[in-house]
């Protein structure tokens, strides 16, 4: 499907053609104080507003239901996960339910893709307002009938009398095509929380017949078949192309730009922020290569080198602190132990590399703005383009169309401020796209960080204090999102203020011990502006640097008091469900108790070593135990990983399949960046510029086998899959390495030049 | 400029356009065909891998000069919803994509490797899809699939 946007529609055009029924009338509502949050101020105007009904839920004049949903299904089975949700509350077959994700006229801010909240708090507002138009449907049937409402049952959209479907009336006929106009209790928040309620109470789980159930995402074919349309194939008319021009070395600046040195292309030029743009793309493409710029270097070397990081990290002076956890004394705890552990694990600069550099299209004109984006926070991208361009928000529309990838705050935010900036000055719409360096070198990176591992033991071996300090980069020294175009590149060219933030975290486990501190330390970023390896969120942001460090550190302690991995863990875990996802994964596993490593390597010449180890974590309510077996080939340091056994609850299951496969596509991306994945960079350059100077993980590395226990508990509400697994692997991973060799890999990643270097030195 | 004459995905097409533009701009932008993908423009990925006369290609790195008078298949032309590819529908059956951008790659390379090699072993599978990248990490449905449409391509065609 070539798309061609004949014209741009206004917003009432769109909302007029598109089915999708959102009103702006502003009804007074009666909102409960427990429910809307007290002492805040009142949120600014949302469009469409979430405390009506119909900005949820629309009936359509065939009786089929649309769901509008402000988050964002970026391939893991979000989309078919709600409109299960949906249909469920509603009665409709599932295939009645289409969901309209990511575009800003027709969902509320529901914080995009974020956090894994997809459907732990992006399905509740939708939840309550499906409940609440059946309650409504109901009602009228109900007059319509003349029957008593609580004598009404709903099949596939029809309402009728119990076992009687053929007298009933269909929801086509008492809504199809019309508003509810009936206003919901609307939070008053704005992202991740924002929920709704009407009087209608969700169904009880005894009642579900679609949530529980695989049923097919509904995006597979169009990507199979060459027919979906991704954020690189949008084509509006009179579109120009453009290429962003970027410094060769970190923080350079522009000398001079020759104009005359390009063909079939012109430059365009504000401060810092350059780009060229052509009728035709391959001419923008020539013409980014050729154009001749002059730049001056930035005054020193801004950059400590890849090999430098940590002890750059290390001896970096704080700029924020913060105690995650703080239990009992742990200093005189230390003081009075027999003996203590103490190590230090170091995380690299990742990147996101998605699969094709960020793209964005953008259509600025009569004061008006529409960014077509892949970026995972569509309404985030409204909010940056509507402060950069000056524009009030409700003139600016982001529609997200699928990306080649995402994984956090990659350079999709950025493409997005480029083109709208690129618009607003060639007054064209126009179509900007990175090459493969914009998407390795240029993208946010994940947060390089050196964690401090100590633990005090008592003379029996029992664990009496224990701290865990990490201390990097930030993971928002750009925000997570592009609501402020101080947080983008074209912000930080054109010479906004600098808009830095600081923060980091820590292990999410259950572990008692004595005495405990967990702590974080955020170091000021490399170069504070325009900077190639600035950071922030990638995917599971933390949960694998933390816990890398974390879950090898236990597996470190327990070798010390020659304790088994799995039944130290039992012994210091205190959550029940934390232990019965270990129980899970070890009894799955097959896990044969030791207490010491089942091999040590003797010789380099040995063909193959085995090994087995274990990592758990908690991430929100979501609670993941990893078994990882490998194999290490010492003589070229390859570590195959050639199955993993994965124990997962993340509450009440909506669909196994999707949830199977996002547990998968979380092993594997995890596996990645443990084995293969690091930024380089020398002390102006980024050396990362593509696949094969940032190489990830290839098929021939992929796990043979993937073996999956879900734990469905039906009593916990649904918390997450999307990250959850992910922060398990490298500990799991660097656990068996030991288990294989008696050898500790304290720094990802376990690349085989690294495992060279580390078995030689036994 | 000059113009290139080849066929796309069974039909005659005609580009004017820089010779050393690669074929990947001219499907996208002069032939409007979305389909292939630019990952990296370095052959490294896969993303835009296309059919030349049945062997897989990268589309990103090929001058158009070098199509003159042959056969472009995508993955478009490989197969539709009605009649698939055995790998496109090995592919839906496994619902392997993610985001969906690597899959002309792994599709348009299984497909060659496969009809070539219809009993192509594991390891043979493994090693055929060699330098293609998948940043989801959908890795494990891909191999499904693929052992999945060898078993299809295996079945005796229905009569």
């Amino acid at each position: 499907m070539a798309t061609e946007f004949a014209h741009q529609l206004s917003r009432r055009e769109f909302l007029l053609t598109s089915g999708a029924l959102v009103v702006s009338t502003s009804l007074s509502l009666g909102v409960s104080s427990a429910f809307a949050q007290t002492g805040a101020a009142a949120p600014p105007p949302q469009f469409p507003s979430p405390d009506q009904l119909d900005s949820w839920i629309a009936i359509l004049p065939d009786g089929t239901a649309e769901a509008f949903f402000g988050k964002m299904d970026m391939g893991q089975g979000l989309e078919v996960a709600i409109a299960q949700i949906v249909a469920e509350e509603l009665d409709v077959a599932v295939e009645h339910v289409t969901v309209r994700m990511g575009d800003t006229a027709t969902s509320c801010n529901q914080g995009g893709a974020s956090g894994s909240t997809g459907v732990s708090l992006g399905a509740k507002p939708l939840r309550n307002a499906a409940a609440e138009a059946r309650r409504i449907l109901v009602e009228r049937a109900a007059r319509v009938l003349k029957v008593p409402a609580d004598k009404l049952t709903v099949t596939n959209g029809v309402v009728a009398v119990a076992g009687t479907p053929a007298s009933g009336v269909s929801y086509a006929d008492l809504v199809g095509g019309k508003h509810f106009d009936t206003s919901v209790e609307w939070n008053k928040q704005i992202g991740n929380f924002m929920d709704v309620k009407g009087q209608a109470r969700p169904k009880p789980l005894s009642d579900y017949q679609l949530v529980g159930k695989s049923v097919p995402r509904r995006d597979v074919a169009g990507k199979i078949f060459g027919t979906a349309d991704y954020v690189t194939d949008i084509r509006v008319p009179g579109m120009l192309h453009a290429r962003m021009i970027r410094p060769p070395t970190g923080g350079s600046t522009i000398a001079s730009v020759n104009a005359e040195s390009i063909k079939n292309a012109r430059v365009v030029r504000e401060g810092e922020f350059l780009a060229v743009v052509a009728e035709r793309e391959w001419d923008a493409i020539e013409a980014a290569r050729t154009l001749d710029v002059k730049w001056t270097p930035h005054d020193g070397d801004p950059f400590p080198g890849a090999d430098g990081l940590h002890d750059h990290i290390r001896d970096a002076t704080i700029v924020k602190r913060e105690e995650t956890t703080r239990k009992g004394d742990t200093e005189s705890a230390f003081k009075s132990a027999a003996r203590i552990i103490e190590a230090e694990y170091h995380w690299p600069l990742q990147s996101h590399a998605s699969m094709g550099p960020a793209c964005a299209v953008a259509d600025v004109r009569s004061g008006e703005a529409t960014i077509w984006t892949g970026s995972q926070k569509p309404h985030s991208t409204r909010d940056g383009v509507a402060k950069l361009l000056g524009l009030p928000t409700e003139k600016v529309r982001g529609i997200w169309v699928m990306g080649p990838g995402s994984y956090g705050r990659n350079d999709a935010g950025d493409a997005a401020m480029d083109a709208a900036y690129l618009s607003k000055l060639t007054g064209r719409p126009v179509r900007v796209q990175g090459m493969r360096s914009d998407g390795t070198a240029w993208d946010p990176k994940g947060a390089a960080c050196v964690h401090r591992a100590r633990a005090g033991l008592d003379a029996s071996g029992k664990v009496i204090a224990y701290e865990f300090v990490t201390k990097g980069l930030s993971r928002v020294n750009v925000m997570f999102n592009e609501s402020d175009p101080r947080d983008c590149l074209a912000g930080m060219t054109l010479g906004l203020p600098l808009n830095p933030g600081a923060g980091l975290g820590s292990p999410s486990e259950s572990y008692a011990f004595g005495a405990k501190l967990l702590a974080w330390e955020v170091v000021p970023p490399l170069l504070d502006r325009c900077s190639p390896l600035r950071t922030s969120h990638l995917r599971d942001p933390l949960g694998p640097e933390v816990h890398f460090g974390s879950e090898q550190f236990i597996d470190e302690i327990a070798a010390a008091v020659k304790a088994d991995p799995v039944e130290f863990r039992l012994q210091y875990i205190t959550a029940p469900r934390d232990a019965a996802i270990v129980k899970a994964a070890a009894e799955k596993a097959g896990w044969k108790p030791r207490r010491a490593p089942a091999h040590r390597v003797r010789s380099l010449h040995a063909k193959v070593l085995h090994g087995r180890g274990i990592a758990y974590a908690q991430r929100s309510d979501t609670v993941v135990a990893v078994i990882a077996d490998i194999e290490v080939y010492p003589k070229d340091g390859r570590i195959w990983a050639r199955k993993f056994t994965v124990a997962h609850d993340c509450g009440l299951i909506i669909n196994p399949k999707s949830l199977r496969q996002t547990i998968e596509g979380n092993v594997v991306q995890g596996l990645s960046r443990t084995l293969f994945e690091e930024v380089h960079f020398d002390r102006n350059t980024v050396r990362s510029v593509d696949w094969a100077s940032y190489p990830i993980l290839e098929i021939r590395d992929a796990p043979e086998e993937i073996d999956i226990v879900l734990i469905n508990s039906t009593d916990v509400a649904p918390s997450g899959a999307g990250e959850p697994t992910m922060r398990c692997v490298p500990a799991a991973v660097a656990n068996a390495f030991w288990d294989a060799t008696g050898v500790r890999m304290r720094r990802v990643p376990l690349s085989p030049a690294r495992v060279k270097a580390a078995l030689a030195k036994t | 400029m000059a113009s290139v004459e080849f066929t796309l995905d069974g039909r005659p097409v005609s580009v004017d356009a820089d010779v050393a533009m690669p074929l990947l701009y001219a499907i996208r932008n002069d032939l409007g065909h979305n389909n292939p993908h630019f990952g990296c423009g370095l052959a490294q990925c896969g993303a835009c891998t296309v059919h030349l006369d049945g062997r897989a290609l990268r589309s990103c790195i090929t001058p158009l000069s070098s199509v003159q008078g042959r056969t472009i298949t995508t993955i478009k032309g490989l197969g539709t919803p009605e009649k698939p590819h055995a790998l496109q529908q090995a592919y839906i059956e496994e619902q392997v994509p993610q985001c969906g951008y690597c899959v002309n790659g792994w599709i348009m390379t299984a497909a060659a490797l496969l009809n070539g090699n219809p009993k192509a072993t594991d390891e043979q599978i493994r090693a055929g899809l060699a330098g293609l990248k998948c940043r989801c990490g959908t890795h494990m449905s891909i191999m499904r699939a693929v052992k999945r449409a060898r078993a299809l391509m295996a079945e005796p065609a229905a009569t």
